[in-house]
């Protein structure tokens, strides 16, 4: 039928036109966020009561100490000036120069988003890869013992603490088993030692996001399956499998990719502890550190970047939304 | 030998008894319909036949499609049959179709699991299919982007796309308006002939039964009370429930004459745009116009009735009457009084009309009770009654609609679909309003159900003189309750007067279409001539 394939054609470019405004919109929104957190972040740090300047060095600091480190912030500067240099520098990658470690903020995220990204991303991997097969498991055997099972196993999931399974993970694997070091991180330099050195940090993240992620494709999974178009799935002639892998885990998947944009955010700043356990030289730490030297600057750009990062991963969130529903970018 | 033979299938699931030694049979082309109201086991009929029970559901009797016993074949086998042998048409358009795949794959993916053919042979014979069922859009369209009618009609490609010998329809146009109804219910027909199926047809509604079905099956609480060839069973009915049904269904109810005097809601040249999707990327919204130019009076104590199709307007207008939305031009006044003030809902004017909708079981907060579900209204008055003022109002509404006052303390779980409704007339009724519109206030009610309450309607009629605006896509429903009658199409009304000279003698083509499409109760007393 030559006249319906182009037909086809058309229809298929303006899906494809629909997608791209989708995105286009979408990116709008990133822009806009990007801009109302970068204001209160600064507003914050910056201008909300007492002087940074004389935070950071403690009460007894001296006065031409303060004097000299609010010239060096640019302090004595107006708020507007101080803001628009503090974005500009950070679209130019100028972080500004970190008051306890005397080096540029930029360099110290550098080194340790190397570790801080890669353990987010494998943590993230792990969970997908645990979850999903436990909770479509589950849901296809609804009520039975292996349902009870992994759900049961979840709810263990969920209560423990991930520092204390981290420290079981390094009493088993690091020193009764001695497969994994105990902690520490020896750089990209040996890809597979590195990945060797983030494997325990990141089953300690994993397994408790995995517990919830199950939970919610187990549940996600379990709406669909009630849904009508499964029922006419079945008279169609599918199998109970059949209906489920063909026609529920798709719709279930929206739910479920929610819970992973948030998850990865999480997993980027929320690794302080198990980075602790581990001594992983991540964002965790320096955050922590800034925190407990009083280092503004660091902190206000470490989170900045942390807040651009869970932006961007609502972005392509997002994005993965409309290309899982039809519906979805029909509505930009 | 029949293609479909029910024999003594009794079904129970945990200590229920949902079916009871039912027993039916069809031939090949032929259109059996089962009716009866709800719980009355037509939709576990229809699942038995398809292995389709929910879990728990024990099963006994025979099931024979083409002298295979259903209830005896294992699930692999079952699978094979459905899709293959059998057929089936659900009753929501909207939720049948997975929403995130293409209407052509999902017809095609009928075929590719029961036959060995490629992906493209398969599409091409789905696209086939779906011309054939007179669907006029590509199958690379999603689910979204149909309308009810056409969704059904994929639903159906999906269920014949293999040929079965038999197609069960579950309620297949209940969730439909009267035109598609009735080019769905041609469509149907003509598939039964031209492949020569059986067709199970399952519907509440007794006009589309008389008027398709060449076998009818009444069922009740599970039995079967009444099988017999149309004809048969329209002229000679044996069993009182099925006349009991029938007479409920083309229940004629006596109005009273109207009373009351002069004008009591004026609207005016009314139009209402919403906006739809933006074409380019922030360019401007293009606005879809839901009223247009609508104007109308109604007076003092007149029932007057809206009909026309989905997406015509009916719900715009109503919540622009009540105050809900304000319309960008025009005017709507309810005794001089503007609904609307400085962009504000006029409160002096919305404590004078209410409204009943149509779900009885979504419309109330379950975690109340009734007396504080059916005051609601009273946040309206500036002085509202309290102590036994209040008690009394609430007992005055509940006597009112035929409830007890000691039902005041009881929640809306508690009470049947009909009760409920009657509970939100009461609610209406409260601060005794001018103006009640009742919004598809009966649709959702069994046909015997529907009788008592509009029995109700004219009863409050009698007490005091009620002006509503009776919304319906119902056409008998609405001849029987108003005086006058507006039919409204595409944001305008085409066409408005007195209820029986609209539709003895209706003069625009869209009012003419309507009635024609509407199915037709046979006259009872006199259906020796009619059939």
């Amino acid at each position: 039928m030559p006249g319906l394939s182009t037909g086809r054609d058309v229809l298929d470019a303006l899906h494809f036109i629909t997608m791209i405004r989708y995105a286009l919109g979408r990116l709008t929104s990133l822009v806009i966020s990007l801009f109302v957190a970068s204001l209160v972040i600064f507003a914050v740090i910056e201008v909300i009561p007492g002087d940074p300047a004389a935070f950071m060095l403690g009460v007894n600091a001296r006065p031409d100490t303060i004097a000299a480190l609010r010239a060096e912030m640019g302090l004595d500067q107006s708020v507007v000036t101080r803001y628009f240099d503090w974005v500009t520098g950070l679209l130019r990658g100028d972080f500004g120069q970190s008051w306890t470690y005397k080096t540029p903020v930029v360099d110290l995220i550098a080194d340790r988003i190397w570790v801080s990204l890669p353990l987010a991303i494998y943590a993230l991997i792990l969970s997908t890869l645990i979850a999903f097969p436990a909770g479509i498991y589950a849901a296809s055997r609804r009520g039975g013992p292996g349902d009870i099972t992994i759900m049961g196993a979840t709810q263990l999931g969920v209560a423990i603490p991930n520092f204390w399974f981290a420290m079981i993970l390094v009493l088993i694997f690091a020193i009764n088993l001695r497969w994994f070091s105990a902690g520490g991180f020896p750089g990209w330099g040996d890809p597979l030692q590195a990945i060797k050195a983030l494997t325990l940090p990141a089953i300690a993240l994993a397994l408790p996001q995995a517990a919830i992620l199950a939970r919610v494709m187990r549940s996600s999974l379990l709406d669909m399956l009630g849904e009508d178009f499964i029922r006419t799935a079945r008279a169609k002639g599918l199998t109970r499998r059949q209906a489920l892998w063909r026609h529920a885990v798709r719709n279930a998947l929206i739910p479920v990719l929610t819970i992973i944009g948030l998850q990865f955010s999480f997993l980027l700043a929320g690794g302080i502890i198990i980075e602790q356990v581990f001594f992983l030289p991540g964002l965790g730490r320096l955050i922590f550190q800034s925190i407990s030297a009083r280092d503004l600057i660091v902190v206000e750009s470490v989170v900045m970047l942390l807040v651009f990062t869970v932006i961007v991963v609502n972005f392509a969130v997002d994005l993965a939304y409309a290309a899982v529903d039809p519906r979805l970018r029909a509505r930009a | 030998m029949s293609i479909l033979a029910i024999n003594g299938l009794s079904l129970r699931i945990g200590e229920t008894e949902i079916l009871h030694d039912v027993s039916l049979s069809m031939q090949h082309g032929e259109i059996v319909a089962i009716t009866g109201e709800s719980g009355s086991g037509k939709s576990m009929t229809a699942l038995s036949v398809m292995g389709l029970l929910p879990r728990g559901a024990g099963a006994q009797g025979q099931i024979l499609l083409d002298g295979v016993d259903i209830l005896q074949t294992a699930e692999p086998d079952l699978c094979q049959m459905r899709g293959n042998a059998m057929g089936m048409v659900f009753q929501e358009p909207m939720t049948a179709l997975n929403p995130v795949q293409t209407i052509g794959a999902q017809v095609a993916e009928t075929i590719l699991i029961h036959e060995k053919t490629t992906k493209a042979e398969a599409h091409q014979r789905a696209a086939a299919m779906l011309e054939r069922v007179g669907l006029k859009v590509a199958p690379t369209r999603y689910p979204h982007e149909l309308s009810g009618g056409q969704r059904q009609r994929v639903v159906i490609a999906m269920a014949i796309a293999l040929r079965p010998k038999l197609l069960i329809a579950d309620e297949p146009t209940t969730a439909l308006d009267v035109t598609t109804q009735a080019r769905i219910l041609d469509l149907l027909q003509d598939l039964v002939r031209e492949f020569d199926m059986g067709l199970l047809l399952i519907t509440h509604d007794l006009a589309v039964v008389a008027d398709v079905a060449d076998h009818i099956v009444v069922m009740q609480k599970g039995r079967v009370v009444e099988a017999a060839p149309t004809a048969e069973l329209l002229t000679n009915m044996q069993h009182p429930y099925t006349r009991a049904l029938f007479e409920a269904s083309g229940h004629v109810v006596q109005l009273p004459e109207r009373g009351g005097v002069g004008q009591l809601l004026s609207v005016r040249n009314v139009v209402r745009d919403y906006p739809a999707r933006r074409k380019v990327l922030f360019g401007p919204r293009p606005m879809v116009r839901a009223l247009d130019d609508v104007s109308f009076q109604m007076d003092h104590g007149e029932r007057v009735g809206l009909v026309g199709e989905s997406g015509c307007g009916k719900s715009t207008l109503t919540r622009a009457i009540l105050g809900l939305e304000e319309v960008q031009r025009g005017e709507i006044r309810l005794d001089g009084e503007p609904v609307f003030t400085h962009h504000r809902p006029n409160l002096a004017v919305r404590r004078r009309m209410q409204v009943v909708f149509q779900d009885p079981y979504s419309s109330f907060n379950p975690r109340h009770r009734v007396d504080r579900l059916i005051t609601e209204p009273f946040h309206l008055l500036d002085d509202p009654p309290q102590g036994k003022a209040r008690a009394a109002a609430i007992g005055k509404a509940l006597g009112d609609v035929g409830l007890s006052p000691g039902d005041a303390g009881k929640y809306i779980h508690e009470f049947s679909g009909g009760q409920r409704q009657r509970i939100a007339i009461a609610r209406a009724l409260i601060i005794e309003p001018e103006l009640i519109i009742f919004d598809e206030a009966v649709s959702a009610l069994d046909v015997s159900v529907r009788a008592q309450v509009l029995d109700l309607i004219a009863d409050l009629c009698r007490k005091r003189p009620l002006a509503y605006l009776f919304i319906s896509h119902d056409l008998s429903v609405v001849r029987t309750v108003t005086d006058r009658v507006m039919v409204m199409q595409a944001g305008k009304i085409v066409e408005q007067g007195e209820t029986e000279q609209v539709f003895t003698n209706p003069q625009h083509p869209y009012t003419k279409t309507l009635i024609a499409a509407a199915p037709k109760l046979p006259e009872l007393s006199h259906a020796v001539e009619t059939v």
